[in-house]
């Protein structure tokens, strides 16, 4: 019975990796490969965590580590995928022809880098109509 | 609250220490039989919130865990066939969480739920902003990130 469900789990996970490093060939653009990556990793890695504490169910030391390993895992890919797609949105990578939409245009302030929730007056006036132009035809 | 869970963790303790048992299963079983002899004795008490809770914790991880794999086979899909099927795009999306806490968990949540990603959250902290890969309409998106996600992580964590 267990070594079904071991099997199933790590056939699962090493699937989940492999469809992930596909994913970095196939993806058009880099917020793409970023977002199937850093899910799929973690799926696959968790996966592969939780049978290491399956499979050893006599060795509390074991199962301590797996569960730590795969708590700050959860904890922390989320946060270097959110910096890194941070980063290369804020030294304008490039988007792929397909984006339909891009809600951030403008929102950050170019000095000093904080980002606003509504549209800050100084762009309101005439640096919109002149931004969603060329824009428009990126895409 | 606090106090049923701590007393929970004691009595799973006790079971583990009686029965000599140190395993991850025996301790879970003993949590489980703290649980439910805590739920009898405070039957009668009015502080039920932490019986109400701790379901639906376990409710919301199952459903969690269900809704990732789901969305995981999606992106596979998408990935290994030749055609691409996405329609990216990055969408500002309105919370409703509040505290520091909130934002984490929503944003972790929306970070590991494939085909989306948090870019950034707005300094004044209302506002995050999402790219998205499987987007039929921004209004749609924006729907079932709160209904999906939002709703039911505030209704487990407040």
């Amino acid at each position: 019975m267990i070594d079904i469900i071991l099997a199933v789990f790590c056939t699962i996970g090493a699937l989940a990796i492999l469809i992930a490093a596909i994913g970095i060939l196939r993806m058009p653009d880099f917020y793409l490969r970023l977002s199937v990556t850093v899910k799929a990793a973690t799926l696959g890695g968790g996966l592969f965590l939780l049978c290491a504490a399956f499979y050893f169910p006599e060795e509390v030391s074991v199962t301590t580590k797996a569960l730590a390993i795969l708590f700050f895992l959860v904890l922390t890919a989320p946060v270097a995928a959110h910096l890194i797609a941070r980063t290369a949105y804020l030294i304008d990578t490039e988007q792929w022809k397909g984006t339909i939409q891009d809600d951030l245009v403008g929102m950050y302030d170019k000095e000093n880098h904080t980002l606003h929730s509504e549209i800050p007056p100084q762009n309101l006036s005439g640096e919109m109509e002149p931004e969603s132009g060329p824009d428009e035809n990126k895409r | 609250m606090v106090r049923h869970f701590l007393m929970n963790l004691l009595l799973a303790f006790t079971w583990v220490a009686l029965t000599g048992v140190l395993y991850y299963s025996n301790f879970i079983f003993g949590f489980a039989i703290g649980f439910f002899l805590l739920w009898l004795m405070n039957r009668n008490e009015d502080d039920q919130r932490y019986f109400n809770r701790v379901p639906k914790i376990i409710g919301f991880i199952l459903y969690f865990l269900y809704e990732m794999v789901k969305a995981n086979i999606q992106v596979a899909y998408d990935v290994v066939t030749p055609k691409f099927f996405m329609k990216p795009g990055i969408v500002k999306y309105t919370m409703e969480a509040k505290t520091d806490f909130e934002i984490n968990m929503l944003s972790t949540m929306i970070a590991l739920t494939p085909g989306t990603l948090v870019i950034d959250v707005s300094d004044d902290r209302k506002t995050i902003y999402i790219h998205a890969m499987y987007m039929k309409s921004k209004e749609q998106f924006i729907e079932q990130i709160r209904e999906r996600v939002e709703r039911k992580l505030l209704e487990v964590i407040r």
